[in-house]
C-alpha cells in the first residue's frame, strides 16, 4: 500500500480548485492533482492513477467518469464509486452536501474518512456561496428594472419617485404579483411601444 | 385514497415525456399521486438519486438495471424496470468534418440505410472513429456496437467518448468527437447549431429498441405494491394521450417550458412528428415510428429484450452471469399486476423473438386485439431468447 493517498479533484474553476486543494492539505498529507479541462477526462484521471477522485455531483461531465467504473478500462484496478463500497452513513452524507467521490476498491474506510469529512464541508460551503451569488446576482437585476420602471413612470406621469414606486406595488398587490414582476412587464411594454 | 407525493428523477430528454405529461395532463392527479420531478444533472447522479433514496423512481437508460445487475459499473443496488416509457428514439450524426466528406462521395443522407451508410462512413473516415455517446451502459452503445459489426465499418473502427447530451454539439466543434449518437433533442441542437447532420435513426438499426424505462428500486417495487400501481397507471395514460396525432403540439409546448427541457417547442416537436431536419442544408425526413410511447405492447418490459441487452454485454465483457437471471429486472410480472386491471391489452406471453416481426402481427393477448409492429434488425437476424447467439 502506498503511504500517500493520490486524490484528483475535477473541477474547472481556479479559485474552487484552490480552495478544495488548501483544505484537503491542511487535513493530511495528500497527493493532490486539480483537472480543470474536461477533455478526454476519463484517460486524464487515469494517468495519476488516483485512490480517489472527487467531483461536484452537479457537474454534467460526471457520466465522463463512468468509463472508470469498468473493470477492463484504463486503469488496472476495478474503481468504484465509493458509496458502493464504504459505510452508508458517508456516503449518503456526501451526496446530500453534492459530492461525488470515486474510489479504487479496497481502500480502507479510515483513510478515506478524512478526506470525506473535509470534502464535504468544502463543497458545501461552495454550494452555499453559489446559491447566495445567485440570489444576489437576481436581486440586483430585479432591483435595475425596478428603478427602469420607476424612471417611466416619473416620466409619464409626471410624479416623483417615492409615488413611482407606491403605483408600482399597489399593481403588484392587486394582481397578486412580484413587484420585479410587474415592473418588467412596464419595461418591455415601454420598449415595444417606442 | 390519500394523495402521495412520488419523487421522480429524469434527464432533460424528449422521451421524459411520460413521466412530465402525467403529472402536467393530471393522469398523476387521477391516480392520486403527484410527481415531484427533479431534473438529474447526469445519468450518473441520477442513478445515484434512486439507488440511495433521493428518489423513488426514474427515467432510466434501459441498459442501466441490466448492467447494475451484472455488476458493472460502481452501483449494485438492485433496481427493477417496471415498464417501458419510450422505444427507438436516437439519432445517429456525424459533425461538419465527416459530414463534408460523406457528400463529396456521393452520400445522399436517406437516414434509412444503415448498411449503406456504414459502408459509406468506412470509405470517408481513415482510421478509428470516435463516436461521443451519453453513458457506457445505453442503447446507443449497444446499437453501434452491433452496427459497426456487421457492417463494412468494423467494431475495431469505432471508440466511444462519453459526452453528456447537453454538451454534444460542443463536443463536435471541438473536434473532441467525430461523430455520435443521442436521444432528441440533441441531435437536432447539433443540426440547428451547425455543427452535425443526422445520417441514421436509432431505429434503422434496430426498429424495436426499448430506450427508456421506468425504474424503481427493487425493494420499493415489491415493498409500495398501491404506489407502484398508481405510477405505472398514470404514466401508461400519459403514453396514451402522447400517442395521440392532436397531443403532439401541446406537448412540445409543455416539454420545451423552462422547468423542463427549456428549449423552442419547434425543436422539440421534429422528434415527436418523426419530422427531422438533417443538416444546415435543410433535407427533411419523414420517419415512421421514430419516437414510439404507446400500442403495440410498446409500454410493456418485455424480458426478451433485456435478455438481448444482458447478452450483448456478457458477451462483450466476457463475464459467467446467467442470462436468465440479468434479464430478470425487467419486471413484466409486476407490470402485470398493476395493469390487470384496467382494460389495457396485455400480451400473452413476456418473451418473443426479437426481429422477427416483418409486418403488423396478430399476437396472443387478455383482450385478443393486440398487434405487434415490426421490429426488424437491419441485418434481418432474429434473436431467441432461449438460443441467444
Amino acid at each position: 500500500m502506498r503511504s500517500k493517498l493520490t486524490i484528483v479533484v475535477v473541477e474547472e474553476d481556479r479559485d474552487r480548485a484552490l480552495g478544495i486543494v488548501d483544505a484537503l492539505q491542511n487535513t493530511g498529507d495528500y497527493e493532490v492533482f486539480v483537472i480543470a479541462n474536461y477533455s478526454g477526462l476519463a484517460r486524464k484521471i487515469a494517468m495519476h492513477e488516483p485512490d480517489i477522485v472527487l467531483i461536484d455531483i452537479d457537474n454534467p461531465t460526471r457520466d465522463m467518469l463512468e468509463e472508470l467504473t469498468i473493470a477492463s478500462g484504463p486503469l488496472e484496478r476495478p474503481v468504484a464509486m465509493f458509496v458502493s463500497s464504504s459505510a452508508g452513513g458517508l456516503a449518503r452524507a456526501a451526496i446530500e452536501a453534492g459530492v461525488s467521490a470515486y474510489v479504487v476498491d479496497g481502500l480502507a474506510p479510515e483513510r478515506l474518512k478524512p478526506v470525506i469529512d473535509t470534502a464535504i464541508a468544502r463543497f458545501g460551503l461552495v454550494r452555499q456561496m453559489r446559491q447566495e451569488l445567485v440570489e444576489t446576482r437576481r436581486a440586483l437585476e430585479e432591483r435595475k428594472v425596478i428603478d427602469r420602471a420607476k424612471g417611466l413612470l416619473m416620466k409619464a406621469k409626471g410624479i416623483d419617485e417615492d409615488e413611482a414606486y407606491a403605483l408600482l406595488r399597489k399593481t403588484a398587490m392587486d394582481q397578486g404579483r412580484k413587484v420585479a414582476d410587474v415592473a418588467e412587464a412596464l419595461v418591455t411594454a415601454a420598449g415595444l411601444l417606442r | 385514497m390519500s394523495r402521495v407525493t412520488i419523487p421522480v428523477a429524469y434527464m432533460p430528454l424528449v422521451d421524459a415525456a411520460p413521466l412530465i405529461i402525467a403529472q402536467e395532463m393530471g393522469f398523476a392527479d387521477a391516480e392520486a399521486i403527484a410527481l415531484d420531478l427533479i431534473a438529474a444533472p447526469s445519468w450518473s447522479s441520477l442513478r445515484d438519486m434512486l439507488a440511495f433514496g433521493r428518489v423513488d423512481a426514474a427515467h432510466m437508460l434501459s441498459a442501466i438495471p441490466v448492467a447494475m445487475r451484472l455488476g458493472l459499473g460502481g452501483m449494485t443496488t438492485p433496481l427493477a424496470a417496471v415498464s417501458t416509457l419510450s422505444v427507438n428514439g436516437n439519432v445517429f450524426g456525424v459533425g461538419r468534418p465527416l459530414e463534408d466528406r460523406l457528400r463529396a462521395l456521393g452520400s445522399e443522407f436517406d437516414f434509412a440505410d444503415a448498411r449503406h451508410a456504414a459502408s459509406m462512413l468506412a470509405k470517408a473516415h481513415n482510421g478509428v472513429l470516435t463516436v461521443g455517446v451519453p453513458f457506457p451502459f445505453s442503447m446507443h452503445v449497444e446499437l453501434l456496437h452491433y452496427w459497426a459489426e456487421r457492417t463494412d465499418l468494423g467494431s475495431d473502427r469505432i471508440e466511444f467518448r462519453t459526452v453528456p447530451p447537453p454538451l454534444m454539439a460542443e463536443a463536435l466543434e471541438a473536434g473532441d468527437i467525430d461523430a455520435f449518437c443521442v436521444g432528441e433533442p440533441w441531435g437536432s441542437v447539433a443540426v440547428d447549431r451547425g455543427v452535425g447532420a443526422l445520417l441514421l435513426p436509432g431505429q434503422a438499426i434496430w426498429q424495436g429498441a426499448p430506450e427508456k424505462v421506468l425504474a424503481t428500486r427493487t425493494d420499493w417495487a415489491e415493498s409500495e405494491p398501491d404506489l407502484l400501481g398508481r405510477l405505472i397507471r398514470s404514466v401508461w395514460h400519459a403514453s396514451r394521450w402522447l400517442a395521440k396525432p392532436e397531443s403532439k403540439i401541446a406537448a412540445s409546448e409543455i416539454l420545451g417550458r423552462s422547468m423542463y427541457l427549456d428549449l423552442p417547442p419547434e425543436i422539440i416537436d421534429r422528434a415527436l412528428s418523426g419530422r427531422l431536419i438533417l443538416s444546415s442544408h435543410g433535407e427533411q425526413r419523414r420517419n415512421e415510428n421514430f419516437l414510439r410511447f404507446h400500442g403495440a405492447a410498446s409500454t410493456f418490459p418485455w424480458r426478451s429484450q433485456a435478455k438481448w441487452i444482458a447478452h450483448r454485454l456478457i458477451e462483450r465483457y466476457g463475464l459467467s452471469t446467467d442470462l436468465d437471471a440479468a434479464a430478470s429486472v425487467f419486471r413484466a410480472d409486476l407490470y402485470r399486476q398493476h395493469m390487470q386491471d384496467t382494460g389495457a391489452d396485455l400480451p400473452g406471453a413476456s418473451e418473443k423473438l426479437e426481429g422477427a416481426i416483418l409486418h403488423p402481427t396478430a399476437v396472443a393477448s387478455s383482450r385478443g386485439q393486440l398487434s405487434l409492429l415490426p421490429d426488424r434488425f437491419f441485418d434481418g437476424a432474429v434473436f431467441d431468447p432461449d438460443a441467444p447467439i
